[in-house]
């Protein structure tokens, strides 16, 4: 075979050529970074902005939005997260045209006008793993922009606690003659250690202000109300402890935070140390402080830090994953694989549901997307290997064949009702309008109903593995759908038949005393109690300080 | 604020009238209830409640019907000041507002 086959790595050449007098090695001072991405980009070219969970690529998109519309246009943005203004500034002046991410939290209604206004092509909304996946196949960037602490002369970066996507993002980028462009928060002679080889990064530049971070898994105990507490009592009594779930994943929220702070009281009592929540893909929670004090844990690895939570970290290496300099190594790409195919269940709480279990948090001015609940929020088909509480699930589904196969435990979290009196039980999603509006192909629904297994509300708990027809989901659901207008369309013979075989489960059928739910039940009522829980190597952000 | 009166059926528990108590704050997403004995007539409880989210006059009575079923609360007034919380709020907060009354002479 002749030809050419170099063309990326000629082009790679090339604009490094025309960046060279901007830099001196790899580094690059501040006020020159948007004449050097004139210099390295060009109009249509796939760029991955650094935009995750958590971390920031934020001076970097700031320089981004001030190069010239006229020499950089089109480009086609790929990135997790879409969480700052300046990340749609491009997109209004013209700079980005395309755009394919995960999550968009707080640009969320931005976005939706700019997508319905023609400025900003929507790719498409994936979930984390989706996207990273993808930027091995289709999405490879071919620039990527990316944050980290600190760099040294040869451009090695270390990424601290808040690695995240970077791994994922340079690989795909650097592997496929791509260039990489990385901000830091220092330059320093010697690294604590080394997240990125140097060689996949071609260049530096220090940032005029450290990149940001928000601490997005921080729940105060203070904000948890008794009806999370019951609803806690549930999980722990009707499921955690019903199928031994010893590996597992939390969303975020304030009711899986009131699950983490019953485990050293509640769970406690139960006996249950050591028989359930042993192992977690899970951000390190403050909340979860308690349970690690009390010897619940005994590991946790990562998706990304959490702000205030390093020295406590650092002194827990026994539980959490860390580098040779002490500190957190988490990993975005990593921790949804360990939450898809090595965890027995996942547990979210969601804002909308109907009557085939499907749920969403989207509503009609607001394109949110997914993130990575769907990564663990769905049955793992691929996985083979068996645990106890997996393969019960499986049994309990059935499933008519001869052959046994094991299911991944789903548990939706909700209130009857949300605040405002919103029901969250519905006939038909809000995503169905929102997939008109913007002209979707599917609406947006973030766990699918055939993928949940339990349902729980203040009312109880909705075993839809034992459920055989669409009409029982229906009705089982109904049963915890409380007062809401889809509750009352219940019927009373039916909820009762289903809780006669444990499709349906009422607190006082799993034991529970609902008058026992108080908040006095909590491990930690405040902030302060889970810095005195961690031995005061919790360090919480401003924000969560009464004291 | 909307008001809201009911009368509703259910079971007596026997035993002296005890002196009211007040359980729970108004705020918002929160409520307040008395419960105190009396004023009603026999096999019935009466529930007045002040509500600062209008049109769930339906809901209330769901509620309350369940609430008056499973419970022995017939003979008893409550009187309850909601600032908007949702049903499950409101039946724990009965709940505990009865286990209060009732608890005085354990």
């Amino acid at each position: 075979m002749s030809g050419d086959w170099s063309r990326a790595r000629r082009d790679r050449a090339e604009r490094l050529e025309r960046a060279r007098g901007l830099a001196d090695g790899k580094w690059v001072e501040a006020e020159r970074v948007p004449a050097l991405l004139e210099a390295l980009l060009r109009p249509g070219d796939r760029v991955c902005l650094e935009g995750d969970n958590q971390k920031q690529a934020d001076f970097l998109a700031r320089s981004l939005a001030r190069v010239d519309p006229a020499r950089v246009h089109d480009l086609h943005l790929v990135q997790s997260v879409v969480a700052l203004p300046e990340h749609l500034a491009l997109f209004e002046k013209g700079i980005g045209r395309r755009l394919d991410f995960s999550f968009s939290g707080p640009q969320a209604v931005r976005l939706a006008q700019l997508a319905g206004s023609g400025r900003l092509e929507i790719g498409a909304i994936h979930t984390y793993l989706e996207l990273y996946a993808r930027y091995f196949v289709d999405l490879t960037p071919r620039v990527a922009l990316v944050a980290a602490q600190a760099a040294d002369r040869e451009g090695n970066l270390y990424t601290g606690p808040n690695t995240e996507d970077t791994p994922a993002i340079v690989e795909a980028t650097a592997f496929k003659d791509g260039l990489v462009v990385a901000q830091v928060n220092e330059r320093v002679d010697r690294l604590p250690r080394v997240d990125v080889p140097g060689g996949w990064v071609d260049h530096v530049v220090r940032a005029p202000a450290p990149s940001t971070i928000e601490p997005l898994f921080t729940r105060d105990p203070a904000l948890i109300g008794e009806v999370q507490v019951l609803m806690a009592m549930m999980v722990i009594r009707g499921i955690y402890a019903e199928y031994g779930v010893q590996r597992l994943n939390h969303g975020i929220g304030f009711d899986t935070a009131a699950i983490e702070l019953l485990l050293p009281t509640y769970a406690e009592e139960l006996g249950l140390r050591g028989k359930i929540c042993r192992h977690w893909a899970l951000n390190p929670h403050p909340t979860l402080i308690p349970a690690v004090e009390s010897g619940f844990v005994e590991s946790v690895h990562s998706f990304g830090s959490e702000l205030g939570m390093e020295a406590y970290v650092a002194a827990r290496p026994d539980v959490f994953f860390t580098g040779r300099d002490g500190s957190l190594r988490s990993h975005r790409a990593f921790s949804q694989l360990a939450g898809h195919y090595a965890c027995d269940l996942f547990i979210g709480s969601t804002l909308q549901m109907d009557l085939e279990g499907n749920s969403s948090t989207a509503t009609r001015s607001r394109v949110t997307g997914f993130g990575g609940a769907p990564n663990m929020g769905c049955d793992a088909r691929g996985r083979r290997h068996a645990t106890p509480a997996w393969v019960r699930a499986g049994r309990e589904a059935g499933g008519g064949g001869a052959m046994p196969r094991g299911r991944k435990l789903v548990v939706q979290l909700l209130e009857t009702y949300r605040e405002h009196m919103e029901p969250a039980f519905v006939e038909r999603l809000d995503a169905w309008d929102l997939a008109e509006a913007m002209r979707m192909e599917l609406p947006p629904v973030m766990i699918y109903g055939d993928d949940v297994t339990h349902v729980v509300t203040e009312e109880g708990i909705a075993n839809l593995l034992l459920c055989r027809t669409p009409e029982e989901r229906a009705e089982a659901i109904r049963a915890v759908a409380g007062y809401t207008p889809v509750g009352r369309g219940r019927s009373r013979a039916a909820v009762e038949a289903l809780r006669g075989r444990g499709a349906v489960r009422r607190p006082e059928d799993l034991g529970i005393d609902v008058r026992r739910a108080t908040r006095d039940l909590l491990a930690a009522r405040s902030v302060k109690e889970l810095v005195r829980w961690s031995g005061g190597l919790y360090a919480p952000p401003a924000r969560f300080r009464s004291w | 604020m909307e008001h809201l009166a009911f009368e509703i059926d259910s079971r007596e528990e026997g035993g002296p009238p005890r002196p009211p108590v007040l359980v729970g704050a108004v705020g918002s997403g929160n409520l307040e209830v008395l419960v105190e004995p009396g004023g009603t007539a026999a096999g019935r409880c009466r529930v007045e409640v002040h509500t600062s989210a209008g049109g769930f006059g339906a809901v209330w009575e769901a509620v309350l019907r369940d609430f008056a079923e499973r419970h022995p609360v017939a003979g008893l007034s409550l009187a309850v000041n909601d600032g908007g919380a949702t049903p499950a709020v409101v039946s724990l907060r009965l709940g505990q507002a009865l286990r209060e009354y009732r608890g005085r002479d354990r």
